[in-house]
């Protein structure tokens, strides 16, 4: 596809995979420029000051919206349901987390130049071989990419090959995640256990506490997300795009006309994996910790109940689910702490019963009821007897 | 083109509702409650937050505190460690909290500090941990190892002779930290490394059948055994009934425990452990006049007469006494002004004896060791002879042996080095 | 004589009548150790002293008391010693059905109109406790059950002094039964290579001790082994036959040690199967992605706590009811998950492990809400307690026991429902073919609710079962649906055969490992094992054949 039929494509087409995403993300860029500059240029006190808290709220919920991008691009458009991504979003922040833990330098409260604290108490007397480099950004970014990368062209290769599919996929990629959880939860293993990595002091030079690198860290979460979009939308249009929605509908036709499917769906997920490491990355600067419990197997299938609330198969869906459940989270945990698993649970079951096509589903729907005498679009037919128990569910 | 304006209008949406508006201050001294009401440490600390209240309920009777009342600002970080500092600048910037009263895990405590040191914010932590840390913003009310390992170690060695020590902890900061003190302490005891068994196991460890079979083994070449346990919550239970199974008695092989108080052993059934030991500050079986209110208090508090009281509530107590002496005596809530007042600030124990603020931000305060009977409390079989002062620093681990803490002037400092003189890494106050 | 003694001392606040133990009296009175105190006074002490002043007082009473005082020590041990606040009667408090009695320790007399309140206990700490099983022992040396005599030789293996062999001694010449003749030649071996003069007395010891596992034994020989050369005991003689004895035992205890690994390996397979054998059911048979499985566990061990609350003082009695309260409870639950939620989802396995795990929040927000966020207690019933104890060094833990069998037992119950009821024919029909069997009269919507509440029902038998050997608490049922998923998996889907076999095979190379490598790594390398042999082989060891399969 060339570049002028890409741009044409991300404003205008229909009923193309992925719908339009360029008006969605000027908004976002919008939104999250003009909440930097509240941040930064309004007083504190003025009624259109944006706190700080606000800012690394929001991007902490970008973060998970780019990593809610990453499943919805192997579940929706390939049926890969992954339980596992919380794997490569940690992988990614733990890469970025030993880089800032070696910014600390000397700062520790132990004053080790070498060593991380954690590794003094413990009486470690040398850095492991895999900490070597790490203080080196570009050694670190490269990590970033690199080990999740890896991990998920490994475990794609040997799954995909063997046509692991459906179900187990699902409950391998939670083994995945799970076995992860357990390794690092291990202090030998030298990530520093439990508590794992924190306390982090500066990124580059600049000091992670000040406001405006902050804003930076936020401005640029939110313009890889836009370029994930972008690059998804892309990727799901182009030919390689195609097949994967043939995959997604039959992986055996596709089969048999003579793709090798599996090379498709690896690739995939090694692209979706790499979204969600970079998800995880600028998560860690942000929220000021890593640890083990991000690769607990329940954060992973809360990320895929985002893509369901917002629709999967639609871009734009991942997005909108994970920022919403998100500030419903932030919101209700605050209101009725003890109430918010009853909610969340209820999500769950009403989503799927009810908003099989999440909430750009129910809006393509409700549009369509409005708009009256145009002819129903394909594929939304099926579940147009639905409908008014969607009206009830959501 | 509508569907553009949905997404504008639900992002918008977004973004201006977080827009904070300040509150105007008003005239109550806010009270942060950062405790986790949900997932898998709502077990322990929902009784911490009750304390809070209750304290602040108290309070609120006697009239308030500087002609004020208090008011509590209850959130729930869920037992998941990055909300834990997400939740204390929530407190922080957007509540305008005086002070917090929280944290229960040492991540959860990690996760908070860098954010508390930023905002300048005021924190009590009121659960034994591993040491190795000094904040200006935090005080420590909970033990620190040398206030329950060590002299539990001691009581071991000297009154039950018990030459084979078994270190059993589940996979995380505080055994692994405690176990190397506890090492290097008998060693430097005379004790031989092969004398020595250390075994971690991960959160929730249900399966013991192996390890207690090898702690069985480890128990029977002919040498007065005992487990030091530092296994966490959960685990406990599966664990002394597998001792209990494999008919290893207190007796024969007794274990002490660290992170076993009168609240998990209220979800135990407590036959296999008669006669195992814990070592605390706190029991809730001790007689004294000020125990037997604060208990009463808090039977009424909670509506419930079965409801049990354990150390890390006594740890909270105190804080929140101190707190309020504090701010009383500098006459504001002002985070340096009644972090000075703190030091120094005396309240009494529940357990008899006063327990005193020391210049470290740790507390001097008794230490028993009690044995478990069947009702789910503990009998106190010893205890210290005066205070222990807290040390942040322990004196056994090779990292740690110079440090000291003092946030008195002149040092000011939490990881002051005594050899070289100077405060060194961050947190050395500006 | 007597009676104004009895009268004074009754007038010194020992308040029991001492009519019937006046022969007692009488004897410790004409002793001349009872010029300094008599056993009621002695008894009265106990109230008095502190847990470290105790000691001598025990052995005073021990010394004038022997075998009367027998029950007065079991008593205390048990820790169920109280005495009368108001008159200091010392009192020994029985547990009858839940009424508790009390009754003067000395005299057995009852003493009615106590609650609770009036008395207080008599705390016994472990050095009591040690103290007091001794005793014990030494007392039963001439115990007329050949049992206890035997236990009693037993437990003093560790404090063999110059009294005990001496009582030990005395006892041997007139020992008839053979297993307590060898304990007490045991006893007798280990003090004669201890102290023994000779060499050749102590050749004779290690002979005597060779082929025995007490640990006891196996400390003092390699004791000798050991021994440094220029220890003041050394004989290169004895040590030599030490160390060759030792050798021989060592084998043994490793042998053993094996198979104890191989129980261990078992009994944690036990487990796995019986967390994933509901789950061989709904995900197996009927291909349905059972979330909320580790919540009917859960829900089955809450129901037991519940039933245990109800019926307090019959816990030995309360499991046999728990265990078809807890099918009845998860089974109807599932029941209505089925109905109320995967019914609608038929045919998109993945929505339906979302739904089912929103349902598992749910439920678990749920018992926190009703039931309590902390972890409820549940007993262990006196007859699953304890140890089956078949040689020194391996025994098997009962509820261990009690639950593999257990588990067979479901298993096998489930195999023959499949097989031989009508339900599992229909079951077996809907998930081979489910329109033929829908064009064949069977209601197929109505064998998938029966099927789901099967398989939930027994999943909540399982957590009857689970509840004897973990925590209770609305986190019970996720720590094990990870695991049983692996299991089904491994097993191959739809295979109640594989699904034992992978149970088991992955128990006992877990236990095999974990002195390797650690619990943690243990667990690690099985679950990144499993991940490979799903890569290998994707429908599990024991593929479903045929058309169903695909």
């Amino acid at each position: 596809m060339s570049t002028s039929g890409m741009l044409q494509s991300v404003f205008k087409d229909r009923g193309q995979p992925g719908g339009r995403v360029m008006p969605f993300v000027i908004i976002l860029l919008v939104v999250t420029v003009l909440a930097s500059a509240l941040n930064l240029l309004t007083p504190e006190g003025s009624a259109l000051h944006v706190s700080t808290y606000t800012i690394t709220l929001l991007g902490k919920y970008l973060c998970y919206a780019m990593l809610a991008l990453a499943v919805d691009v192997v579940w929706g458009y390939c049926g890969i349901l992954s339980l596992g991504h919380g794997a490569f979003f940690a992988l990614g922040g733990y890469a970025m987390g030993m880089y800032l833990m070696r910014q600390i330098g000397d700062r520790g409260v132990y004053g080790n130049p070498l060593l991380p604290d954690f590794m003094v108490f413990l009486d470690w007397q040398e850095l492991p071989w895999f900490w070597l480099g790490m203080d080196q950004f570009w050694v670190a970014m490269i990590m970033v990419l690199l080990v999740p990368g890896v991990l998920a062209y490994v475990f794609g290769f040997l799954a995909f090959r063997s046509r692991v599919t459906g179900v187990y996929l699902s409950i391998m990629t939670q083994a995945l995640t799970y076995a992860l959880m357990l390794a690092f939860f291990r202090n030998e293993m030298g990530f520093g256990g439990n508590n794992g990595l924190t306390d982090f002091k500066d990124i580059l030079g600049f000091d992670l506490q000040s406001d405006t690198t902050r804003i930076v860290l936020f401005l640029l979460t939110a313009g890889f997300l836009c370029a994930a979009l972008l690059t998804s939308h892309w990727i799901m249009n182009s030919r390689m795009g195609k097949v994967i929605l043939a995959v997604r509908d039959s992986e055996a036709r596709t089969r048999f006309i003579g793709y090798k499917t599996e090379t498709y769906k690896v690739w995939l997920f090694v692209y979706s994996a790499v979204i969600a490491a970079i998800a995880g990355a600028l998560y860690v600067p942000q929220v000021g910790i890593i640890n083990p419990g991000e690769f607990s197997p329940i954060n992973s299938i809360e990320v895929v109940i985002w893509v369901a609330v917002g629709g999967r198969g639609t871009l734009i869906g991942a997005v909108v689910g994970a920022l919403l459940v998100n500030y419903a989270k932030t919101r209700f945990t605050a209101i009725l702490p003890e109430g918010w698993l009853f909610m969340l649970g209820a999500l769950f079951v009403l989503v799927t019963l009810y908003l099989p096509k999440g909430l750009i589903g129910l809006y393509s729907q409700l549009k369509q009821q409005l708009g009256a005498g145009k002819p129903a679009a394909a594929g939304t037919g099926k579940s147009s007897s639905a409908a008014k128990t969607e009206g009830a569910g959501a | 083109m509508k569907f553009n304006k949905l997404f504008a209008g639900v992002t918008l949406a977004l973004g201006t509702s977080m827009i904070s508006f300040t509150a105007a201050a008003g005239d109550t001294i806010k009270v942060g409650v950062l405790h986790s009401l949900s997932g898998t440490m709502a077990i322990s600390e929902t009784t911490l937050k009750d304390t809070v209240l209750m304290m602040i309920d108290e309070q609120n009777k006697a009239g308030g505190l500087l002609g004020k009342k208090l008011e509590a600002v209850v959130v729930d970080p869920a037992s998941n460690w990055p909300l834990f500092a997400e939740k204390t600048r929530e407190l922080l910037t957007k509540d305008d909290v005086d002070v917090i009263f929280g944290c229960w895990t040492s991540v959860s405590r990690k996760s908070a500090l860098p954010v508390l040191e930023e905002l300048n914010g005021l924190m009590f932590y009121p659960v034994q941990y591993e040491g190795e840390e000094s904040s200006k913003n935090v005080f420590y009310t909970g033990a620190a190892p040398n206030q329950q390992a060590i002299p539990a170690v001691d009581y071991l060695m000297n009154d039950l002779g018990v030459e084979r020590w078994v270190l059993a902890g589940t996979d995380y900061v505080y055994p692994r930290t405690t176990n190397k003190i506890l090492e290097a302490y008998l060693k430097a005891k005379g004790v031989k490394p092969a004398d020595i068994m250390v075994n971690y196991t991960p959160f929730g460890h249900s399966d013991w059948q192996s390890i207690v079979s090898d702690i069985k083994k480890f128990g029977s070449k002919g040498k007065k055994t005992a487990v030091v346990s530092t296994i966490n919550g959960d685990a406990n239970v599966p664990f002394y009934k597998e001792l209990g199974n494999q008919g290893i008695s207190s007796e024969d092989i007794p274990v002490v425990a660290f992170s076993v108080g009168e609240e998990e052993l209220s979800g135990i059934d407590t036959k296999p452990l008669v006669g195992h030991l814990a070592a605390w500050n706190y029991f809730e079986s001790v007689d004294t006049a000020e125990n037997e209110k604060f208990i009463d208090t808090w039977h009424t508090f909670i509506k419930n007469d079965k409801r049990v009281t354990n150390d890390p509530m006594e740890a909270t107590y105190i804080g929140f006494k101190m707190w309020t002496q504090a701010v009383s005596q500098a006459g504001t809530t002002d985070v340096d002004k009644v972090e000075q007042a703190m030091i120094g600030q005396k309240v009494k124990n529940l357990t008899g004896g006063t327990a005193v603020m020391n210049k470290n931000h740790h507390l001097s305060k008794p230490v028993l060791i009690g044995e478990i009977q069947d009702d789910g409390q503990f009998e106190v079989v010893w205890e210290t002879d005066g205070v222990v002062p807290g040390d942040a620093w322990s004196d056994y681990l090779p990292g740690s042996k110079d440090l000291i803490s003092d946030w008195t002037a002149p040092i000011k400092c939490g990881n002051y080095n005594v050899k070289t003189k100077s405060c060194g890494g961050a947190m050395a106050a500006q | 004589m007597k009676q104004i003694l009895c009268i004074s001392l009754w007038l010194m606040g020992c308040l029991m009548p001492a009519v019937s133990y006046s022969e007692t009296l009488t004897d410790a009175l004409e002793s001349p150790a009872a010029t300094t105190r008599t056993v009621p006074e002695l008894v009265q002490e106990l109230t008095e002293k502190s847990l470290t002043q105790a000691v001598p007082v025990l052995e005073a009473l021990e010394q004038q008391g022997g075998e009367e005082m027998l029950p007065l020590f079991r008593t205390m041990l048990n820790g169920d010693l109280y005495y009368v606040k108001d008159t200091s009667q010392v009192v020994g408090k029985t547990d009858t059905a839940g009424e508790e009695s009390y009754a003067d320790i000395l005299t057995k007399a009852a003493v009615t109109g106590l609650g609770s309140r009036d008395v207080k206990k008599i705390r016994v700490n472990n050095t009591l406790r040690s103290y007091l099983r001794n005793a014990i022992a030494r007392i039963q040396l001439s115990s007329a059950n050949p049992h206890s005599r035997e236990q009693a030789v037993l437990s003093l293996l560790s404090e063999l002094d110059n009294d005990t062999v001496g009582q030990i001694r005395e006892a041997r010449a007139n020992e008839s039964v053979e297993e307590v003749q060898q304990a007490m030649d045991l006893a007798l071996a280990m003090y004669a290579l201890d102290q023994g003069s000779s060499d050749i007395e102590k050749l004779d010891a290690v002979e005597g001790l060779a082929g025995s596992l007490q640990p006891e034994a196996r400390n003092m020989l390699r004791k000798y082994a050991e021994m440094e050369p220029d220890h003041a005991d050394y004989s290169a003689r004895v040590s030599a036959a030490a160390a060759k004895a030792l050798e021989r035992i060592q084998e043994k205890v490793e042998f053993y040690g094996f198979i104890d690994q191989l129980f261990f390996g078992l009994s944690l397979g036990s487990v796995l199967l019986l967390a994933a054998i509901g789950l061989a059911i709904t995900f197996g048979v009927m291909g349905v992605i059972n979330m909320a499985h580790g919540e009917m566990i859960m829900l089955g061990a809450y129901t037991t706590y519940v039933i245990q609350q109800l019926m307090p003082n019959h816990i030995d009695l309360s499991i046999w009811i728990a265990i078809p309260a807890a099918f009845v409870v998860s089974g109807l639950v599932g029941v209505a998950i089925e109905r109320g939620v995967i019914r609608h989802l038929h045919g998109r396995p993945l929505e339906t492990l979302l739904a089912t795990f929103g349902i598992s929040l749910f439920l678990q927000q749920l018992v926190r809400t009703v039931i309590s966020p902390q972890n409820v207690p549940v007993s262990t019933p006196d007859w699953m307690a304890g140890t089956l104890q078949i040689n020194p060094v391996w025994s098997l833990t009962l509820n261990r026991l009690y639950i593999l069998a257990f588990a067979l037992l479901v298993f096998f119950a489930l195999l023959i429902i499949l097989k031989k009821t009508n339900l599992g024919l229909n079951v077996r029909a809907v998930s081979q073919n489910r329109a033929m069997a829908r064009a064949m009269g069977v209601r197929s919507d109505r064998v998938d609710a029966m099927t789901f509440g099967l398989g939930s029902g027994i999943a909540g038998i399982a957590g009857v079962a689970l509840s004897q050997l973990t925590n209770v608490g609305p986190n019970l049922g996720q720590s094990y649906i990870i695991d049983s998923f692996m299991v089904v998996v491994f097993g191959g889907v739809g295979n109640l055969w594989g699904t034992l076999v992978a149970a088991f095979s992955l128990g006992i190379a877990n236990k095999f490992l974990e002195p390797v490598t650690g619990a943690v790594l243990a667990s690690i390398l099985v679950l990144v094992f499993i991940i490979l042999f799903i890569q290998k082989r994707p429908k599990g060891l024991f593929p479903q054949k045929g058309r169903a399969a695909e």
